[in-house]
């Protein structure tokens, strides 16, 4: 399984990244599940003093890692959170991966056993251009933010705004903070009125 | 050795000795009044001496960790894959010092050198020394050299504990402590084959308690026999398929006791070797440097505590078929190390090589280790 299915490429900190980036306090603990070539990581501890802990399976991502001097740990998030004790950082963060991990619901519990708060971004499914292309065309959508055949694609729990705030409200969770952003990585007026249909990129920030 | 010296080898080196009047203290209470450190050096100690990394090697490891002793050699020293220019300690940008530990069998003062007080080998007198006890003579030889702080230490093994020892006893003296294949304490299950392997080495009769060197004589097959276990628990099962299968060495089977298959074959010939490079008595000795290692004993048992004393980064591999130090046993160190909040980067390696994967250039794991040495150098302007 590949955590970090989507925006693998390197680039200079992305737009929801920078969202991520307002939430998180400086000087915090941070762990970062999925982190890629550890562009957030590296960015807060610069920019806003944080520590932290990145996990990956990707071995070129661990490497970037090592090479950008950040904590990176090879480890399977399937496998939960066991390397870390209960209340052990600030913020727990997972961009574009909870829809690739075998049970989002048991994940997304172990993150705010491990963090304070948790800060979670995936894909939305109920992106009006995904379901636009199920309707017309009957088949699996696929897309710029999901490029993967319905048989190869990492993203095996996909969940549409509503099914999160479910999950959420199902396991008793708050939402502190949320936003949508498009396939830019960017927010707009018509994005906040109507997240569901018009968000491609779901943002959330939520504690227990 | 090759025609020619490949331009990524260190090329041909004198291994050199370093004396020691002043007494070293063992933990077991013992003292070595005077001993001697054999050592090797590759690559350039800068002005202010800030790139230094220290080898420590694996039970059956020395001081010969790359290039050559001379012209006839057919082998380099056995961590020639990753210790040259261009490799990952890269010995244009480092000055690597590799020894052969306290108790060894190749130049330092060990069981097979004479012991002052009798004026003949000490044999199984000389006192039994602990990982603790190798960090010290290697602090020891490290001020010889004037070295004050390395820019990392690095082991595989028993070498990965002496480097994880280095972090907690001299936290000062280390920015990097490079921890392969290893593990934070023996399993029973480790202490069990070792202790067969001791076994196997104290009931031959040419043992004589130790002091075989006086009958003229050595316990040959008691120690093929612990060399021969001991590769067992170094190579995976898939490992041992894929170079021998069942084959057998002649056509058919033969109806008698002498190796036929090729895994035997292997075996004798690698127990065979080593009986008579090796010294019984520091086999011995290593091996209980293995089982009594376990530094977290000090800290209530609690390995997080005992290593929140490192001032170092750690780097930790592990590999996935390692079935003696099992990546699990890695995880252990790197959990504590999170726990601790020490800066840890860990990568588990796919390898079908089993425990000797270590020693191995497999390319992901070359890959990595380089990039987090020239991290070191980076971060020392190097």
């Amino acid at each position: 399984m590949n955590q970090q299915p989507l925006n693998q490429q390197p680039t200079s900190l992305r737009s929801d990244l920078k969202i991520i980036e307002r939430w998180i306090q400086p000087n915090s603990q941070v762990l970062d599940l999925g982190c890629g070539h550890g562009d957030l990581l590296a960015h807060l501890k610069t920019e806003k003093q944080c520590q932290g802990y990145g996990l990956e399976i990707n071995p070129d991502c661990i490497v970037s890692c090592i090479e950008k001097g950040l904590n990176v740990i090879e480890h399977d998030l399937n496998h939960g959170l066991e390397h870390f004790k209960d209340s052990s950082v600030d913020t727990v963060v997972m961009t574009q991966a909870l829809q690739a991990v075998r049970r989002p619901d048991i994940l997304l519990d172990d993150m705010l056993r491990v963090g304070k708060e948790a800060i979670i971004t995936f894909p939305n499914f109920g992106y009006w251009r995904t379901r636009f292309y199920l309707m017309a065309k009957g088949a699996m959508p696929m897309s710029k933010t999901l490029p993967y055949n319905w048989y190869d694609t990492p993203n095996i729990h996909m969940c549409t705004f509503h099914d999160f705030e479910n999950l959420c409200r199902d396991q008793g969770l708050t939402i502190v903070e949320r936003t949508v952003v498009d396939s830019r990585h960017t927010e707009s007026l018509s994005t906040r009125l109507w997240p569901n249909l018009l968000g491609e990129i779901a943002m959330y920030r939520v504690t227990r | 050795m090759p025609q020619e010296i490949p331009a990524n080898s260190v090329g041909v080196v004198t291994p050199q000795i370093a004396i020691f009047n002043e007494p070293l203290e063992l933990r077991s209470g013992k003292i070595l009044e005077r001993y001697e450190l054999m050592y090797e050096t590759y690559g350039e100690l800068n002005a202010d001496k800030s790139n230094a990394v220290l080898i420590c090697h694996a039970l059956s490891g020395h001081h010969h960790a790359a290039g050559y002793h001379s012209t006839d050699d057919k082998k380099p020293g056995w961590w020639d894959s990753c210790i040259g220019p261009n490799k990952a300690i890269d010995t244009n940008k480092f000055f690597v010092i590799a020894l052969n530990n306290l108790g060894g069998c190749h130049g330092s003062t060990g069981p097979t050198s004479i012991n002052p007080a009798t004026g003949e080998p000490y044999g199984s007198d000389f006192p039994m020394v602990r990982v603790r006890d190798w960090v010290e003579s290697q602090a020891r030889l490290a001020d010889y050299l004037g070295i004050e702080k390395f820019a990392a230490v690095v082991g595989g093994s028993l070498g990965g504990m002496q480097a994880m020892r280095w972090a907690i006893q001299y936290p000062e003296r280390l920015h990097n402590s490079v921890v392969i294949a290893s593990a934070p304490k023996l399993s029973a299950q480790n202490i069990a084959f070792n202790e067969v392997a001791r076994n196997a080495i104290m009931s031959d009769p040419d043992f004589h308690d130790g002091h075989y060197l006086k009958h003229d004589t050595i316990p040959k097959a008691g120690l093929m026999q612990a060399r021969m276990l001991a590769h067992l628990t170094y190579l995976s099962d898939d490992a041992m398929g894929e170079k021998f299968g069942r084959d057998l060495k002649a056509d058919q089977v033969s109806y008698d006791y002498t190796p036929e298959f090729e895994v035997e074959s292997y075996l004798h010939y690698q127990g065979k070797k080593f009986s008579t490079t090796f010294d019984a008595n520091t086999y011995l000795l290593m091996t209980k440097a293995l089982d009594y290692f376990d530094p977290s004993q000090y800290y209530e048992n609690d390995l997080a505590k005992c290593l929140s004393h490192a001032k170092c980064k750690f780097l930790v591999v592990s590999f996935t078929t390692d079935w003696r130090f099992s990546p699990e046993r890695s995880e252990e160190i790197v959990d504590a190390l999170i726990e601790a909040d020490k800066e840890v980067a860990y990568a588990r390696i796919e390898s079908e090589k089993g425990h000797d994967a270590f020693l191995i250039p497999i390319p992901r794991y070359v890959k990595l280790f380089t990039a987090y040495m020239e991290r070191v150098a980076k971060e020392l302007a190097l």
